[in-house]
């Protein structure tokens, strides 16, 4: 209908013939509308990712030395807690006698740690929905493979942090460490 | 629609307003006249009683806002002043507190009394659909309320459902970087979730106008789901239904009082009285009450995404149900097998409520499991089959039949 209305108004008024050039001028105006607009919402889109003061993180330095063999501490670090665990001889084999083939997230021990063996250092977040497991002091409940077991669904890590039941998709997550020497860590 | 009131020549001053400003014939045409089917029971009560609810809590939250800092340092301890020094503070915490309860006690009986009667069917779709949307305005605005006090249970709850957007493939970490506004669930997460806090409520009250545009556009629908034909079959909102909604209404100020008055804390959790701490999950975190079915469904796949893509669908599938039901009864009074199916599904969702309470391991970790395949299997295949093999009761001719012999007589046949 409109179509030929248009057409009866072409044939009147001749002028109105290029009727493209109306059309790309109505086009090119809600571009810009369009443009414009969405360029006006990104900034507060923006301003709710981390904020500048948020991002400045500072690394932090740890010293080990009082931490005995057995024993796991946990430190705060970007707002999250941090999981250093002394781990003995033991724990240590047992973390390397596990088939890769059964599991989940497949990580070889040798992956999990820097330089030392006996130190593991892992960001204390379960993998599924960011509770901290419990299994920092002896007493705790460790889960089936004396890693971790997080109380919130259920997931259960070993003793190298590797996921091995329950909900979570990933190992714990290894921060970038070094060692400053033989008893100083700095993370971040 | 013409109606012998709205004849009525007004006097003066509402008489100046309403040719200015038509407010006086508004409320007369919604409120005053509004024609009501004559045969609605105290199932149709819930929807006015969820307004109301919401209404104190709009009034009981502005005024706790005057009062609380949505500052990590601060939250829990301006929650705790708010308890002890504030004029009559403990008094509006545990209206809204409990209120939270109350609105979703009364919607989840309204949104079954919806399913029960097919008050979602043809022509009510849309006003269906809004309802939904109102729900998931609602679970968002209690969660981050929830979070607001700052205790071990807002800050484990908030950084669990925050999380549950790290399932998205690719984009995941991202979304929650931003909603987060860092790297954990900081400051900045409990600033925006106040803001957000304080707006929601405003877009529920905007999407509850919409509801009833949808629902006066064709009126209510009620217990025998036919269409209103005689004129003798609708009579007027006010004064029938206003007086019986404020009985419910009273019955509802009752039950709530006994909670803020006599078990205050009966809904909460107890953890949530102790200070958010990073460093320590509580040994059972649980989200409140009126999440737990939907927590449930969660925990029983053994699968992050899946988990949470399937706890979105339970929500999103209702609004598929005018489309999944296809079945022109629309009172179950008339189904039979339907009848027996919504009973099936009640206590599915009520088992589901009982799992999410449990530790996720052992046989409620099973009965999870069964439940959440059932849950699906009720929408998917049950409804959309039953009306293919049920024979529905004969219906009653009209509203002013009396619906009991008419109901015999079919049960009969």
């Amino acid at each position: 209908m409109q179509n030929d209305e248009t057409l009866k108004i072409d044939q009147e008024q001749p002028e109105l013939i290029h009727k493209s050039r109306r059309d790309f001028l109505i086009l090119a105006t809600s571009a810009v509308g369009v443009v414009g607009t969405s360029g006006f919402i990104w900034p507060f889109v923006k301003s709710m990712n981390p904020a500048a003061d948020v991002l400045a993180l500072a690394s932090i330095e740890l010293d080990l030395k009082p931490i005995q063999v057995g024993q796991a501490i946990t430190v705060m670090w970007r707002g999250r807690p941090l999981f250093i665990r002394h781990r003995t001889a033991q724990e240590i084999q047992e973390a390397k006698n596990v088939n890769l083939a059964d599991l989940v997230d497949p990580q070889s021990d040798d992956e999990r740690f820097k330089q030392y063996p006996q130190w593991l250092v892992v960001v204390g977040v379960c993998t599924h929905l960011g509770c901290v497991p419990s299994g920092q002091k002896p007493s705790d409940n460790r889960g089936q493979y004396g890693g971790w077991y997080c109380p919130c669904h259920g997931s259960v890590y070993d003793i190298s942090g590797r996921i091995r039941g329950g909900p979570a998709p990933r190992n714990l997550e290894v921060p970038p460490y070094t060692f400053l020497n033989e008893t100083t860590l700095k993370v971040g | 629609m013409t109606m012998p009131s709205s004849e009525k020549k007004k006097a003066g001053f509402v008489q100046w307003v309403d040719e200015r400003l038509p407010v006086f014939s508004f409320i007369n045409k919604e409120l005053v006249d509004y024609p009501t089917p004559r045969n609605l029971s105290y199932w149709w009560n819930f929807g006015s009683l969820a307004g109301v609810v919401l209404v104190v809590m709009i009034l009981t939250g502005i005024f706790l806002a005057m009062f609380y800092t949505p500052h990590v340092d601060h939250a829990f301890n301006s929650v705790e002043r708010i308890m002890r020094e504030v004029n009559y503070g403990w008094l509006i915490r545990y209206i809204h507190m409990n209120g939270a309860s109350m609105f979703f006690v009364v919607v989840y009986i309204h949104m079954f009394r919806g399913l029960y009667y097919g008050s979602y069917k043809a022509p009510r779709e849309l006003l269906w659909i809004l309802g939904v949307v109102i729900f998931l305005l609602m679970m968002a605005t209690a969660f981050m309320g929830y979070v607001l006090p700052w205790g071990q249970m807002s800050y484990w709850g908030a950084t669990v459902i925050t999380n549950l957007f790290s399932a998205i493939p690719l984009i995941g970490d991202s979304i929650v970087t931003w909603l987060w506004g860092g790297f954990s669930v900081a400051n900045p997460t409990l600033n925006r979730f106040f803001a957000l806090h304080y707006l929601f409520p405003f877009l529920i009250v905007g999407v509850v106008f919409l509801h009833l545009i949808a629902l006066h556009q064709h009126g209510s629908n009620n217990p025998l789901g036919i269409d209103a034909k005689k004129p003798g079959d609708k009579i007027p909102f006010h004064p029938y239904y206003t007086v019986k909604d404020l009985l419910g209404l009273g019955v509802l100020l009752m039950v709530w009082g006994s909670f803020v008055f006599f078990a205050p804390n009966f809904f909460g959790e107890p953890d949530n009285y102790i200070p958010a701490d990073p460093l320590v999950t509580p040994e059972h975190i649980v989200p409140e009450w009126y999440f737990l079915p939907f927590y449930a469904i969660l925990r029983s796949v053994p699968d992050k995404l899946g988990g949470v893509v399937l706890m979105f669908s339970a929500v999103f599938i209702l609004t598929l149900m005018p489309w999944l039901d296809r079945s022109p009864i629309r009172s179950a009074r008339f189904r039979p097998l339907y009848k027996v199916l919504f009973w099936i599904f009640v206590a599915t969702c009520l088992i589901l409520g009982w799992v999410g309470s449990q530790k996720p391991e052992g046989l409620p970790l099973i009965f999870g499991r069964i439940a959440t395949v059932y849950y699906f299997i009720h929408f998917l295949v049950f409804v959309p089959l039953l009306n293919r093999i049920e024979r529905p009761l004969p219906l009653p001719e009209s509203l002013q039949k009396k619906s009991v012999p008419s109901v015999k007589g079919g049960a009969s046949s």
